[in-house]
């Protein structure tokens, strides 16, 4: 128990250093591009009134170490600024919009584990049986299929050809069946790949579980095969799958940005995407701190949950990896 | 070599692969010479249907298809190939750097590698397109600093296995100098899973710049890629979709044939390598 608890404090402390590193490196990148900082945050819009604000606020006319320590410290406060453009905090345009972001790639994510896992264990079932193959075939084809050309098809064929589901919006606010019938679409695109990916992965995880000793004596006390298939080897074989949820969830939220901006879907993507359109980054810089906590904050409870499945995961992460 | 093309060609997904990625190479190399000119405007001809002089149809312009889409492979691979080179260069330098260093820089490479891998990869791609603004160049430096992490962990942790191997000791006890072994002894031995990781990377980075270009991020008009085809297709798509048909078919197959081939290289390679990368 208590190599759990150093296990847990050890992670947290590292994610956090770690979004400090970011909006550090973040502040870094900045200070490398050319022109004023008033230009680069608000593009053509910056009049000298917005240029002495700016740099009240972020301390322009101190040294560096007190600029970072500023820009750093605001932005763990959530103190973003203001959107020149709409007037409005960012922060707070950037909470409306994130549970959009947020539920796509969840439900995203969902999708390809309800799926993905049990075409995986299908494949497992009978490796290199017609089934096993037509599935690996399948399962390279939406692998590498991008999911932004994924999304496209899907909005060319069931909305504009066969009219079946909604083109774009998220939905009436209020209205849940209307929001899931516009999250269907985009979840699908987003989750196709990582259907294919998961399947792959449970199926040569289980593959290597089924060849061990112990399963061997499983099938010796006459243990039913799908007893041991679903019960006895899944759960080894989960523990890559939940190892890899945090990558997943943030290759998907990157996703999530492309798909919003194909099926005008209110969420990051469209607000930063308008954000650079009008060159404010401003929001672009406050919606990239936000989802860097989102992603840190994933990867630390994916870590937790391994160290609590597997006990070897909590040793592997405590001393250096070679 | 020819071992490892024979184990390439041995399974049925590096065959396929194979000639799926030749496919693309011959379209990208031979396509452009064989074809119209790519930018010629027939308005009277505009979204026809392939034919034997339009072998992908035309686009909103009339322009031909086939021409367009065979540039747009061709700066698809080429800067897919550049991106990946180029971090392969610097996850080599930043990896055994950190391997052969005291724990200090180690530590601190490792620090840097784990901030920049806290931004997912699509994020700090448009993050820093939208600070330093769209161009080819910039936007093969952006995508080559999004993936150096991955290299620079594998040649990190290759270099620490071979580190203290009795012919490296030796050649520091002789007192040949520390650039000199690294080049001659380090690099040779770890070049072989770098490529792996580098071809399984090209797919990758081939979808990434088409979706940059394709939101208008990336390859600016008038140069083509797939995205900037896919992204004009996709406009008139309630006109036509042949515009876009041609660009998307020509982007799933490359990106199946590298990772198909990046796949079987693996294997071949290594098969132990099968689930680290």
């Amino acid at each position: 128990m208590k190599d759990l608890f150093a296990f847990l404090w050890r992670r947290g402390l590292a994610g956090g250093l770690t979004v400090i590193g970011a909006v550090v490196l973040l502040f870094g990148l900045i200070q490398f591009v050319p022109g004023d900082l008033a230009s680069v945050l608000y593009g053509p819009r910056a009049t000298p009134e917005l240029r002495a604000a700016l740099a009240e606020r972020m301390g322009l006319d101190r040294s560096v170490p007190e600029q970072l320590w500023l820009f750093l410290s605001s932005a763990l406060r959530g103190d973003f600024g203001t959107n020149v453009i709409s007037g409005r905090p960012i922060l707070q345009e950037i909470a409306d919009v994130l549970p959009n972001t947020l539920t796509l790639a969840f439900a995203a994510l969902g999708l390809s584990l309800l799926l993905g896992v049990p075409l995986g264990a299908l494949g497992a079932v009978r490796p290199g049986s017609l089934a096993d193959r037509v599935l690996g075939v399948f399962s390279v084809v939406l692998i590498t299929t991008p999911s932004f050309v994924v999304a496209i098809m899907l909005l060319l064929v069931f909305s504009l050809a066969l009219n079946w589901l909604p083109v774009a919006g998220a939905g009436a606010a209020g209205d849940p069946l209307d929001q899931l019938l516009h999250l269907i679409l985009p979840t699908t695109a987003l989750a196709l790949g990582w259907i294919g990916y998961l399947a792959r992965l449970i199926r040569a995880a289980l593959l290597e579980v089924l060849a061990e000793q112990h399963v061997r004596t499983l099938r010796a006390y006459g243990v039913p095969e799908w007893r041991i298939l679903m019960i006895y080897a899944m759960r080894p074989a989960l523990i890559p799958v939940v190892a890899i949820l945090g990558v997943a969830l943030g290759d998907l939220i990157g996703s999530a940005l492309f798909a919003e901006i194909i099926f005008a879907r209110p969420g990051i993507g469209t607000l930063s995407y308008n954000a650079v359109a009008s060159r404010n980054f401003a929001v672009v810089q406050a919606a990239t701190v936000i989802i860097v906590l989102v992603y840190v904050t994933a990867n630390i409870s994916v870590d937790i949950f391994s160290g609590l499945l597997d006990p070897r995961f909590r040793r592997a992460t405590a001393g250096d990896q070679p | 070599m020819t071992r490892l093309l024979g184990a390439v060609w041995h399974e049925r997904g590096g065959r396929t692969g194979f000639g799926l990625v030749l496919a693309v190479l011959l379209l990208a190399l031979i396509g452009p010479w064989i074809a119209a000119d790519p930018n010629k405007i027939e308005v009277q001809i505009r979204f026809s249907a392939p034919s034997l002089i339009h072998l992908l149809g035309t686009d909103n312009l009339g322009r031909d298809l086939f021409a367009r889409v065979a540039f747009g492979t061709r700066s698809a691979l080429t800067i897919a190939c550049v991106v990946v080179a180029l971090s392969m260069a610097g996850g080599i330098c930043l990896g055994v750097i950190a391997a052969l260093s005291g724990r200090v820089v180690d530590r601190m490479v490792i620090a840097l590698l784990d901030i920049i891998s806290a931004f997912p990869v699509y994020i700090l791609i448009f993050a820093l397109v939208a600070l330093y603004g769209t161009g080819l160049g910039k936007l093969i430096v952006v995508i080559s600093l999004a993936f150096l992490p991955q290299f620079a962990r594998v040649a990190r942790s290759q270099a620490l296995t071979l580190k203290h191997r009795p012919f490296i000791e030796a050649a520091l006890l002789m007192g040949l100098s520390r650039p000199l072994i690294i080049l001659r002894h380090i690099v040779p031995n770890i070049i072989g899973p770098m490529i792996v990781l580098a071809s399984m990377n090209v797919p990758v980075v081939i979808t990434i710049e088409a979706a940059m270009s394709f939101i208008g991020l990336g390859v600016q008009p008038p140069a083509t890629s797939l995205g900037t085809l896919i992204r004009d297709g996709y406009v008139f798509l309630d006109q036509s979709w042949w515009p876009i048909a041609g660009s998307a078919a020509v982007l799933a197959v490359a990106t199946l044939g590298c990772t198909l081939l990046g796949e079987a290289l693996r294997d071949a390679v290594d098969p132990k390598l099968r689930g680290r990368l």
